[in-house]
């Protein structure tokens, strides 16, 4: 494994298989009496939060806690907060205080690769800009494996806001890597023109493409795109690319239909096609929290003597 | 294999076992309430043979678990990397249960430690025993096995390599020099 967790381009197949392998352990300890084991004692984890989240958030401090790493939440909303020497000092404040690991979240793509230059620590990212959201892309790999065992050839479509989305690009990365065929579909002014150079294959049009799958992951709408005209109207989206009970009946027998959620009920995805047994939604928020043990024992859990002080 | 002396062969790894579970049944005066859970690795196979051990004397079938340790060791800070984790099962309910505990090699009782440090995470036994194969000595913790199948002086920096039909194709506890064996807890 690298020091850090910044891309999916950090890891290697055999990483990959670890960190599931080593995930599967942590959903065991997630349905015991007591979902807590004293690995990572001692340890500090600290959450930087420049955007808000919810969900990734309280999934890693879940996974410290259950770690029993102490972990301290520190998250800097609002705009007031500039990039560089802000970013700096509180890096070099969390380094003073020992921090161990860094999980950071960024608006700005290559954030935490900057962090690394200025803590001792390990980094993780949780997202940064339209970059990379790597743990967000094993969570989903986990999930995939558990549901329908391989990644070879696996037909896999991500469908949606693939140009804005940091999800889709580490998803995509770590799908071609471990040997998944990739399709990306949706509005060609929300495809990255740079697609093809990823090993993935493009499409514009998801009823082509729903017949032939084995995981339809789709994205969230964000609704703020619309008003920047990347598409003509909400309405519109869904009737063309959402998945509606229609194109449900297109999808074949044991797909698995995914998202990484929120999600916009009624927009990329109907309400009811939301509660169907294929889709597994509350799976990756449940592994991801065993996926995020996994990757902060694998990092922590060697550290030897170089453990950060209070020096 | 130079260096190996050959401490236990298959007929004498399969006498202790049949001679443990008959004491594990004494001493409980029966099969009620009994649970073995075995440590990984090979204290899991153990614990297995000893539930058919006592299948055939008593006719009682034990619940068998599998523990792994890893998360609850002492010495995680001090590796480079992080140890490798072995799946865990425990499918039963532990509450009130007297547990075996059932390890191949009982050293210097840190594994025990952790193992029983885990072990309550799952419930409060009425009860810990502890069956091992091989006691060797050497103990840095107030930890004794209840059941023994041999015990062994041994120098400390020898190891005591524990092979067992399921995982290694045979049945065997050697001796070996200093260096020679695999790291395990």
């Amino acid at each position: 494994m690298n020091r850090h967790l910044l891309s999916i381009g950090d890891v290697t197949v055999e990483d990959i298989v670890r960190i599931l392998d080593t995930a599967e352990s942590f959903r065991e300890v997630g349905t015991r009496v007591i979902k807590k084991v004293p690995a990572l004692r001692g340890r500090t984890v600290v959450n930087l939060f420049y955007e808000n989240s919810t969900r990734t958030r309280i999934s890693f401090e879940l996974a410290a806690k259950r770690l029993s790493a102490d972990v301290i939440n520190f998250s800097a909303t609002g705009s007031s907060i500039a990039k560089g020497e802000s970013l700096k000092d509180t890096a070099l404040t969390l380094q003073a205080m020992g921090a161990d690991a860094i999980v950071i979240r960024h608006s700005s793509a290559g954030a935490p690769y900057t962090l690394t230059k200025w803590v001792k620590g390990r980094v993780l990212n949780a997202g940064d800009g339209t970059h990379e959201h790597p743990t967000q892309a094993l969570l989903d790999l986990y999930t995939i494996r558990e549901r329908l065992g391989r990644f070879e050839s696996l037909r896999v479509a991500i469908i949606g806001d693939v140009l804005h989305s940091r999800v889709a690009r580490s998803l995509a990365f770590a799908l071609v890597k471990v040997g998944a065929d990739v399709t990306i579909a949706g509005p060609p002014t929300l495809i990255p023109p740079d697609a093809p150079a990823w090993g993935v294959q493009v499409s514009y049009d998801v009823d082509e493409v729903l017949p032939k799958l084995d995981v339809c992951y789709l994205l969230r709408v964000q609704r703020e795109r619309q008003r920047q005209q990347y598409f003509p109207s909400v309405r519109e989206y869904a009737r063309l690319f959402g998945l509606t009970r229609d194109r449900v009946e297109m999808l074949p027998e044991g797909a698995l239909i995914m998202h990484p959620g929120p999600m916009n009920r009624g927009v990329e995805i109907d309400s009811d096609v939301a509660d169907l047994p294929q889709a597994v939604m509350e799976e990756q928020v449940t592994n991801g929290i065993a996926v995020r043990m996994s990757l902060l024992y694998l990092m922590l859990g060697g550290m030897g003597s170089e453990v950060g002080g209070d020096d | 294999m130079m260096g190996a002396v050959r401490l236990l062969d298959a007929a004498e790894i399969r006498r202790a076992v049949t001679r443990i579970a008959h004491e594990i049944l004494e001493r409980n005066k029966g099969a009620q309430g009994l649970v073995l859970v075995g440590i990984a690795a090979r204290g899991d196979d153990l614990a297995r043979r000893l539930a058919r051990e006592i299948k055939r004397i008593e006719g009682a079938v034990l619940p068998v678990g599998v523990l792994d340790i890893t998360f609850y060791r002492d010495d995680i800070g001090m590796r480079a990397e992080a140890p490798e984790v072995h799946e865990t099962r425990i499918d039963f309910d532990v509450n009130a249960q007297t547990v075996v505990l059932v390890d191949d090699v009982l050293f210097s009782g840190r594994t025990i430690r952790a193992a029983m440090d885990a072990l309550v995470d799952f419930g409060r036994p009425a009860a810990i025993q502890l069956a091992v194969l091989v006691d060797r000595g050497h103990r840095e913790l107030p930890i004794r096995a209840d059941f023994v199948g041999k015990n062994a002086p041994t120098r400390k920096d020898e190891d005591v390599r524990v092979a067992l039909e399921e995982v290694d194709g045979e049945d065997a506890v050697f001796v070996e020099e200093p260096g020679r064996g695999v790291d395990r807890p």
